[in-house]
């Protein structure tokens, strides 16, 4: 029945890892109310950021899976059911957008009817950029992404136990009609909680931006947990270096691409210098903004251009986990440089109301992490491309 | 065939499979000097072999760096040193929107410098000969088997027991390789050079014909000949055959003024007052305009006496009684619009050289018929 002769044994995480998941999430918990009793609207950004973070990586984990349905990809096959746990994470997290269900016209200005009075170009916008529109977006945004999500994962685990050949083919085809309902979706949440949070300002390609370093941040996540279940022995002894060496290099691939789309931005903007369109970047040089927008080149860019740029750098166990974790940390730096200026425009503010949703968040990923790893096997021992997966060399 | 040196013993493998075993045997053996040659990049190979990590990255780093710092600098020089221009209200020295242009010179430094180095430093480039050439091995290696090579120079190279080696590997075609009685072919060939003057005749004919013949373009002239009408030359385009033509009924110029008072002298001398006050450089500026337009007629000192000798009526003094008691005003009407003979120089002289012009002739007046104050003030 199992034409695969692969050598996985499914082995389960340690005891400690759920206790730190639970630990994780209900010291964030507690935080994030006391926060949301402190001061409710920061607290309502400082869950946006959380928001927009979990789902991003979500959706773009279900986006890598399906790229490595229809290209075909060979290597990748043995990371697929870490991108496959982390996919749930479009159900999860919007419990983070609840803070802002609650406080929404404090963080959409063009909620607010004082607001639109004084703007009329606003005002123009409303036939898009009403609450009502707002949550059908997101809503089918989520069950849409999320039903496709459920049959390919469904059909993959299917799989493990039948090697049937024609899952790939159905997944195939899901993964086609996924692309363009994730393209479109991707792009709405950037535009929706992002963008629009200053609705006088317009980016075109402010969807991309929010897409790259969302998947920048899917493939910190799958390296991440991929290298943290080889350090304890849950992967087979089959993957070696070669197999990360494809990681670093799409890290590395995705870090200049970031950029590439985060330097068109500002250039385009910049060069044109049109009012309407260089407030937004002028809004984050004021005061300790300016420290903040400069520390982006550096940190996610930079920084981590620099570890990545060796070949040997790339297969490096430890030095990928490094970036990886720097990458997480780079992408909150940056979800925070595009959210925060908007509650305080002043400069910038930190405090520990910051810290408790990401540690619900980290907390929350890891709880699911552990329910998925102990329900599925970590391998598609059924899928028919492992077999190349497992000879797979650079 | 005794007195040639051995390069090396070859052998040929048809599978990639058995040509990664047998790198990996050859490795285990502890062969130094050895190269593999396959048709295309074999998968795996880099890891059998246990090759280093190759030292083009940092030549690709370099040159990449140079690119970049060459970019930037030049720029600077262009934009702060050389020829300091403002674009659209940007900084002298706009960084991001020279960001694309320094990008693109890195890339294109790091490509060609990796390339030539690939070329000259690794491949070392003028040496362009290699025993292995032109041999059946080779051959084999560019399309169809897997070949591997173990080369004289290595310390445990024996030619019988690498020979039993590779036959123990399973390796075909086995062979010795010697270097050719030439070590380095010699370039100027009587063919050679037979060959390089025929491409030379070939190639500058060719530049020629299609240069000269099939792409020919006459210079760019539109500057010599152009649409239009030379001054004073007829036009067949024109009713009354002129090439020049009259500015429109009714255009006026640019700052144009209109003189007033053209029909009535003494309200002119009334009602015009002269702007200008009686300094010295007034009446240098008065005295020069005086000296080029009026003295021809009016003499040097204006008395009246023409250098033109009788070829016009001579004009009358300006000393006299009446032209004294003229107003300011008065004497710029007759300049201005002419008087008998006398034409208007309202085109000769501006507004200002004109009451410039008055004032020297009042200066003139007081010379020749001063008052008692003159005199007193002399003493």
């Amino acid at each position: 029945m199992n034409q695969n002769n692969h050598d996985y044994v499914k082995k389960p995480l340690p005891p400690k890892f759920g206790t730190y998941g639970l630990g994780f999430a209900a010291l964030g918990l507690i935080l994030s109310i006391l926060a949301l009793v402190a001061d409710p609207v920061r607290a309502s950004f400082d869950s946006l950021i959380v928001f927009v973070f979990l789902i991003g990586m979500g959706m773009c984990s279900l986006f890598l899976i399906g790229l490595e349905y229809l290209t075909g990809a060979v290597w990748s096959v043995p990371f697929r059911r870490i991108a496959e746990y982390l996919v749930p994470l479009v159900f999860i997290a919007p419990i983070f957008a609840i803070p802002v269900f609650f406080n929404f016209s404090h963080v959409f200005q063009w909620a607010n009817p004082e607001y639109l009075t004084l703007h009329k170009t606003v005002m123009a916008k409303t036939a898009f950029l009403n609450p009502q529109f707002f949550y059908i977006r997101i809503t089918a945004i989520i069950v849409l992404v999320g039903l496709f999500s459920i049959v390919i994962i469904r059909n993959s685990a299917k799989q493990d136990n039948n090697s049937d050949q024609n899952l790939t083919k159905k997944n195939i085809r899901l993964s086609a009609g996924l692309m363009p309902i994730f393209g479109l979706g991707i792009t709405l949440i950037g535009i929706d909680w992002i963008m629009s949070l200053e609705p006088l300002w317009f980016s075109t390609i402010f969807g991309v931006y929010y897409f790259a370093g969302s998947l920048l941040t899917a493939f910190a996540a799958i390296t991440l947990i991929a290298i943290k279940l080889k350090s304890f022995g849950a992967l087979p002894s089959w993957i070696t270096k070669d197999h990360f060496y494809n990681l670093g290099a799409f890290l590395f691939a995705f870090i200049n691409f970031w950029a590439y789309i985060a330097f068109s931005q500002f250039m385009l903007i910049w060069y044109a210098n049109l009012p309407e369109e260089t407030f937004w970047f002028l809004s984050r040089t004021q005061g300790s903004w300016l420290y903040i927008s400069i520390g982006i080149i550096f940190i996610k860019f930079i920084i981590p251009y620099a570890g990545l740029l060796s070949q040997p750098s790339k297969s490096n166990i430890n030095r990928l986990k490094y970036v990886g974790w720097w990458i997480i940390f780079a992408q909150f730096f940056d979800l925070y440089w595009l959210i925060m200026p908007t509650f305080s425009k002043s400069g910038a503010v930190f405090s520990w109301t910051e810290l408790g949703f990401p540690l619900l968040g980290l907390g929350l990923v890891m709880i699911l992490f552990k329910y998925s790893y102990t329900k599925r096997n970590l391998i598609p021992i059924g899928d028919p491309k492992l077999k190349r997966a497992m000879d797979f060399h650079l | 065939m005794e007195n040639k040196k051995l390069h090396s013993v070859v052998g040929l493998f048809s599978t990639p499979d058995s040509i990664i075993h047998a790198a990996e045997k050859t490795i285990e053996k502890g062969y130094k000097h050895y190269d593999i040659n396959t048709p295309y990049p074999v998968h795996g190979m880099d890891s059998a072999m246990k090759l280093k990590p190759s030292t083009m990255g940092y030549f690709a780093l370099a040159f990449g760096l140079t690119g970049t710092a060459v970019a930037l600098s030049f720029m600077y020089w262009v934009f702060n040193i050389a020829y300091p221009l403002n674009i659209g209200g940007k900084p002298n020295f706009p960084l991001p929107a020279l960001i694309p242009i320094t990008f693109e010179l890195t890339v294109l430094f790091a490509a060609i410098g990796t390339v030539l180095s690939l070329l000259f430093v690794f491949f070392k480039m003028p040496d362009n000969s290699n025993p292995l050439h032109d041999t059946d091995y080779i051959k084999h290696c560019t399309s169809d088997m897997f070949g591997l090579c173990i080369e004289a120079e290595d310390k445990l190279f024996s030619e019988a027991e690498v020979k039993d080696f590779l036959a123990g590997l399973g390796a075909t075609n086995i062979e010795s390789i010697y270097y050719p009685k030439i070590n380095t072919l010699p370039i100027f060939t009587k063919n050679f050079i037979i060959f390089l003057l025929c491409s030379a005749i070939v190639v500058s004919g060719a530049v020629y014909f299609v240069t000269n013949k099939l792409m020919f373009m006459t210079p760019y002239n539109w500057m010599l000949n152009q649409d239009r009408i030379n001054a004073q030359a007829p036009s067949d385009f024109f009713k009354d055959g002129f090439g020049m033509r009259d500015a429109v009924e009714g255009t006026v110029p640019r700052d144009f003024i209109p003189e007033e008072f053209k029909a009535s002298p003494d309200s002119a001398g009334t009602f015009l007052i002269n702007p200008l006050e009686m300094t010295d450089a007034v009446l240098a500026k008065g005295e020069a305009k005086f000296k080029t337009f009026c003295s021809p007629c009016h003499g040097n000192y204006a008395k009246g006496d023409s250098r033109l000798r009788g070829l016009f009526p001579n004009p009358p003094t300006l000393h006299s009684k009446k032209v004294r008691n003229w107003p300011d005003g008065r004497i710029y009407h007759v300049i201005t619009f002419g008087q008998n003979v006398m034409p208007s120089y309202a085109k000769q002289l501006s507004r200002d050289e004109r009451w410039a012009v008055i004032n020297y002739v009042r200066s003139l007046q007081r010379a020749f018929n001063p008052k008692e104050e003159d005199f007193n003030e002399s003493k």
